[in-house]
């Protein structure tokens, strides 16, 4: 499969999730966006990891396996994340009684 | 058009859509169901280029625990379709231009890159063996493994904190 | 090896320091010792002078540099002093009349209070220093700031007594008039550099440098010097603000207004001599302005009756003969007059000073009369002194007059005439006020008549060595026909005035003629003296002038006209673009410019929403452009 294809799955889904992240109002979903994002991001390591497997594999056994390995370490960074976010979100919700990320203008001052 | 590319393709048009609904469902709960379908597909393409530990970690991790966990907080809320946010137009607007630019940017930045010709390997390959992945990860990796361990401790106690009833 | 005029920076520097010892220190000095250092630095500058003169006389002449002042470029002007003939003349005089005039002012000014006694001599000592820059400088431009210091201590000095207004705008007039005329002088500084790329007079008064002005340029740059010289030296048109100067202490007058700061403008010339030969017709400017002048102001001063006025007048019409003979090409005649006319006039206005003294502060001679039984001394000075301006054979006027009324023969006898007819009128308004003042009976309050007394020492002494002066002043000038190469002055000064000579030519007239015009001159100066004499100590003056008198009484409204014509205009202008511009323009522009600042500040902090949603989608935002930077645009 030429790399081409898997650069633009992933430029794909990683915009529709900023999209996502721009559009939305509510927190959670907001927050999946997010990890729609670390998914493209994924796939893309993968698919670079099997590309340089590919090209290297006389010199080097094991050429490609940094790319998985990282992806590993994007999905445990990726749990922890969602634990404390949704953590904060539940916090967030017991105070004002909503997810709308609109109300959250404290910064303005 | 062998096997290999019609499961790409399909496989593609499946995260794409399932992508797309996530961002324009109304209903939360709607989205965390799409979002799981997305990420079957995507844990497909792992398959597909033969990273099988990565796609079954996947399929456990994010679509099994994640999402469960979002599932529960949006019950938790009961959040549906009445009570969701409304954007208004304009914002809607302006993130599908900026988003819409930024893919079109980085499409033509990357399309013609030094990788392009390059194949990535489908169907076979050792790498994405569990073994192979095993030996590096145990060997060369093994201090980013440890730590691994200490951020989901300090991940545990600051969600259980932050969680605290005062 | 060093020469040894090097040291001449001594003269201006104790100036200096007075001024600065007494200006600091005016709050906590004494009287007595305020006018001890007043005094005694000129007292030091004169000493050093007469050591200067000396070495000069015996052939030693020298520029000294100092140091570096403006150095750009090509262009280099340096903190020098020329020490020739010329300017040791005039160091003299400054420094000689200065320390007489210091001394006096220790006893006509002892009724202020010792803050600003110091103030005044601290002024004073300033005055001289400026001065003894502007005829030591050895270029333009040290010229020049010796010029602006000096008109800068006029103002200082016209206003010492800032309380009244009206002395206050007359500092103000006096120092308005100077700027006008320094701005011509400005100019031809700029045209010269522009020229020759130099200022300094040895480089600018080589022929060799001469050569490459065009006759225009000579023409533009000598009348704009002279157009700064009628500023400074109160010719027509710039000359309205002696008269009111006259609100300064009666020192003051004698000093900066009758000996030195007037002067300026004549030792300016002088020391452009080469310049001006070279435009003969800016010579004819000169020599017709300084004339027209000399007539105006002594038409003037026949019905002035303010003492002070009357010698003020005197003074411009005096001022008006040394042009004449600058513009006949009589240089020597015209710094002999410059030395004669310190002496005399200084006299004179002393004189008057004590007179103002002893009557209470009293400046009108109808009041007075019959003061020479009170006042001996000042009387017979001030008689001295009158003798001496009107030229009578003899005294020191009368030679340095005759000089220059032989050399404007050679050129017109046009102008002879007309200088012989002011000669006339200057003896008439001179020996009215005489006669008014001293003769007859005295016309004032009894009050007056009891406080009437011979001023102290300090004021008549400085009044004798003056009146000496003024007699045997006249002696170093002997003119040639009355005794073969007597004429130790034009000696002296003839390497100053060589080039000069060989442009212009010889002006002698043959030594019957010059008998001729002697005789004619002084047997009618001698007629006016005796008439003025006997008509004023027998029917004094006394009423207002009419018809014709008041013309002259009002000056011939030449004042009122440019109040008219210049004053008032420019008021307005100023009034308008003070309301209108200033106001509506420039405010309503900076403030402007804050209300704008102040609305865009308040638009963009619209900005910051708090709104998390929109920092993400300028982020993105962000993002998109650094792509595109960095991948598109970066060839």
């Amino acid at each position: 499969m030429p790399i081409n294809y898997y650069i633009f799955l992933s430029i794909a889904l990683f915009c529709i999730g900023i999209v996502g992240v721009l559009t939305r109002r509510n927190a959670i979903i907001i927050f999946m966006c997010i990890e729609l994002m670390l998914n493209a991001v994924n796939l893309l390591f993968v698919a670079f990891s099997k590309m340089h497997h590919l090209k290297m594999a006389t010199v080097n056994a094991s050429a490609g396996t940094e790319g998985q390995l990282f992806v590993f370490f994007i999905m445990v960074v990726a749990a922890a994340e969602v634990s404390v976010g949704l953590a904060i979100i539940v916090m967030m919700y017991r105070n004002i009684h909503s997810v709308d990320v609109n109300f959250l203008n404290r910064l303005k001052h | 058009m062998n096997i290999t590319q019609i499961l790409f393709w399909l496989l593609s048009v499946m995260a794409l859509f399932g992508a797309m609904m996530v961002i324009t469902s109304k209903n939360p709960v709607f989205s965390v169901l799409w979002l799981i379908l997305t990420f079957f597909a995507i844990s497909g393409h792992y398959i597909l280029l033969n990273a099988q530990f990565l796609a079954i970690v996947n399929i456990i991790v994010y679509a099994g625990a994640i999402m469960v966990l979002f599932l529960f907080v949006i019950m938790l809320m009961n959040l549906n379709k009445s009570v969701e946010p409304k954007s208004n137009r304009w914002v809607k607007f302006a993130g599908a231009v900026s988003g819409g630019c930024l893919l079109l940017v980085l499409v033509a930045a990357l399309r013609n890159t030094e990788v392009k010709g390059q194949v990535a390997q489908v169907n076979q390959g050792d790498i994405g063996l569990i073994k192979n992945l095993g030996n590096e990860l145990f060997t060369t990796y093994v201090v980013p493994f440890e730590i691994s361990s200490i951020l989901f401790l300090s991940a545990m106690v600051g969600a259980v904190v932050i969680g605290k009833k005062e | 090896m060093k020469n040894v005029l090097e040291l001449a920076y001594l003269v201006p520097l104790f100036p200096l320091l007075g001024f600065l010892v007494n200006g600091l220190g005016r709050k906590s000095l004494s009287k007595s010792l305020i006018g001890i250092i007043g005094s005694g630095s000129i007292l030091a500058s004169f000493i050093v002078s007469i050591w200067i003169f000396i070495q000069v006389k015996n052939g030693n002449t020298h520029t000294a540099e100092y140091f570096n002042f403006i150095s750009v470029g090509d262009l280099r002007i340096p903190f020098a002093f020329q020490i020739d003939q010329l300017s040791c003349i005039f160091l003299l005089i400054i420094t000689g009349v200065g320390f007489l005039i210091h001394v006096y002012s220790t006893s006509y000014m002892h009724d202020e209070k010792s803050e600003h006694f110091a103030r005044y001599f601290a002024y004073l000592n300033l005055f001289i220093f400026s001065m003894l820059l502007l005829v030591m400088g050895a270029n333009f431009v040290i010229m020049f700031i010796g010029w602006e210091g000096v008109g800068l201590c006029s103002y200082l000095l016209i206003g010492f007594w800032f309380k009244k207004t009206e002395y206050n705008k007359a500092a103000n007039k006096a120092f308005v008039m100077n700027r006008i005329g320094d701005l011509a002088f400005l100019i031809a500084i700029f045209w010269l550099i522009q020229r020759l790329g130099t200022v300094s007079y040895s480089e600018v008064f080589l022929t060799e440098n001469l050569r490459h002005l065009t006759q225009s340029d000579i023409t533009g740059i000598t009348l704009l010097l002279f157009i700064g010289a009628t500023g400074k030296s109160a010719q027509i048109p710039l000359y309205t603000w002696l008269p009111d100067a006259m609100a300064g202490p009666t020192p003051v007058s004698a000093l900066i207004h009758a000996a030195t700061m007037v002067t300026a403008g004549i030792y300016m010339i002088a020391r452009s001599n080469i310049l001006y030969s070279n435009s003969p017709l800016v010579l004819n400017i000169i020599s017709i302005i300084g004339l027209a002048t000399a007539l105006l102001a002594a038409t003037i001063a026949l019905k002035q009756n303010d003492i002070k006025k009357v010698l003020a007048y005197s003074t411009v019409s005096q001022l008006g003969y040394m042009f004449l003979a600058l513009g006949t090409g009589s240089y020597v005649a015209a710094v002999f007059h410059v030395m004669t006319h310190a002496f005399f006039k200084a006299l004179l206005f002393l004189g008057s000073g004590s007179v103002i003294h002893a009557m209470g502060g009293e400046q009108d001679i109808r009041k007075m009369g019959g003061l020479k039984k009170y006042m001996k001394i000042t009387n017979i000075t001030f008689l001295i002194g009158c003798i001496a301006i009107a030229g009578i054979p003899g005294f020191s006027g009368f030679f340095s007059k005759d000089e220059i009324l032989a050399g404007a023969f050679g050129k017109s006898p046009v102008f002879y005439i007309i200088g012989l007819f002011t000669a006339l009128l200057t003896a008439f308004y001179m020996f009215r006020l005489y006669a008014t003042t001293f003769n007859g009976k005295f016309r004032g309050t009894h009050d007056q008549e009891h406080h009437l007394h011979e001023s102290p020492m300090a004021i008549t002494g400085p009044l004798i060595i003056l009146a000496i002066l003024s007699i045997i002043g006249g002696y170093i000038g002997i003119p040639e026909y009355m005794a073969h190469g007597a004429h130790a002055l034009r000696d002296f000064l003839s390497p100053v005035f060589a080039g000069s000579y060989t442009v212009l030519g010889p002006n002698e007239l043959s030594h019957d003629k010059e008998w001729m015009l002697t005789g004619i001159s002084t047997v009618l100066i001698l007629i006016t003296v005796v008439y003025a004499w006997n008509r004023f100590t027998k029917k004094p003056e006394l009423g207002e002038a009419t018809g014709f008198g008041k013309v002259l009484a009002n000056k011939w409204y030449v004042d009122e006209l440019y109040d008219k014509v210049i004053v008032t205009p420019l008021n307005k202008f100023a009034g308008f673009l003070d309301s209108v511009i200033e106001r509506r323009l420039i405010d309503g522009v900076v403030n402007g410019v804050g209300r704008l600042v102040n609305y865009s500040s308040r638009q963009l902090r619209l900005l910051q929403s708090g709104q998390v949603g929109s920092y993400v989608l300028l982020m993105v935002l962000g993002m998109l452009v650094v792509f595109v930077l960095q991948f598109f645009l970066r060839k």
